[in-house]
């Protein structure tokens, strides 16, 4: 139960850092758009400045805690590399990804995002399915 | 434009601020997202409290936009207007979703996870910006 509410309490400092951005900056805080203009050249300075800050949350929590939060990965290299693919296409394609839909689209009530969230729960669903099922 | 010298700070304590909440929330971690996802397995719920409350104070930020005309720091909000569902927006969430599925990894935790130095977060980093790459080389001119 305390692990729910520790989720819930992180939850709420990811929209508090949705509503800062938007509120300070007028922008909305999607991860994948922001990357997606610091590759392009677009407002660099800004934009690689709020991925440096999603770098550094990490580190704070480590000097808070002094233990590194858990990240246990068990895909294997070459499915690692086409998720990365597939994640990097597609949420450009769709115009945003769990942060800018799921979080400020879904905040915004947004026809679009609201779609797109069941889109990717629906697809991401389908995914786990295939890996348990041939137990990749 | 407005107090444009201020606005990289911003962008930094909102980042900070994500990263932080992502490595609390439990959801820097690919097992627990796959465990969100299985949901025909062993479904662990706690994304979606992390979601739920991302969103309730994401509103509340919302509720006190509509009485601003303007940011603080720019000049105006950008926030996207259209509300069409099109193709590219539910093929490229598709997507998006089988790679989530896939690898556990979303944008934003991908990132912040980077700083844990794991080959894998590595390596889906590089293939995620490739990605993003290829899609802005393949239909280019197209607004984002």
């Amino acid at each position: 139960m305390t692990s729910y509410l520790v989720s819930l309490l992180g939850g709420a400092l990811i929209g508090l850092s949705c509503a800062i951005l938007l509120i300070l900056n007028g922008r909305i805080a999607g991860v994948s758009g922001i990357v997606g203009k610091v590759v392009q050249g677009i407002d660099v300075w800004t934009n690689a400045a709020f991925v440096a800050g999603l770098l550094l949350g990490p580190v704070v929590y480590f000097a808070a805690f002094h233990h590194w939060p858990t990240v246990t990965v068990t895909a294997s290299l070459p499915l690692i590399m086409l998720a990365g693919l597939l994640v990097g296409f597609g949420s450009r394609m769709g115009s945003g990804c769990t942060s800018g839909h799921g979080v400020m689209g879904l905040a915004r009530l947004s026809p679009r995002s609201i779609a797109a969230v069941l889109t990717f729960l629906a697809s991401g669903i389908a995914a786990v399915a295939l890996l348990r099922g041939a137990a990749l | 434009m407005r107090h444009s010298k201020l606005r990289p700070v911003a962008a930094l304590a909102a980042g900070t601020l994500f990263g932080f909440g992502l490595a609390l929330s439990g959801m820097l971690d690919p097992v627990r997202v796959q465990g969100f996802l299985d949901i025909f397995g062993a479904w662990d719920p706690s994304l979606a409290f992390v979601l739920g409350g991302a969103v309730a104070v994401a509103m509340a930020g919302m509720a006190w936009l509509r009485r601003m005309s303007r940011p603080l720091l720019a000049d105006r909000f950008h926030v996207p207007m259209n509300s069409r569902i099109d193709a590219p927006l539910v093929i490229g969430s598709a997507i998006f979703g089988l790679g989530w599925g896939l690898g556990g990894f979303c944008p934003g935790p991908a990132l912040a996870s980077l700083s844990l130095g794991l080959t894998p977060t590595l390596v889906f980093v590089a293939f995620m910006l490739a990605g993003m790459i290829a899609h802005d080389r393949f239909l280019a001119g197209r607004p984002s």
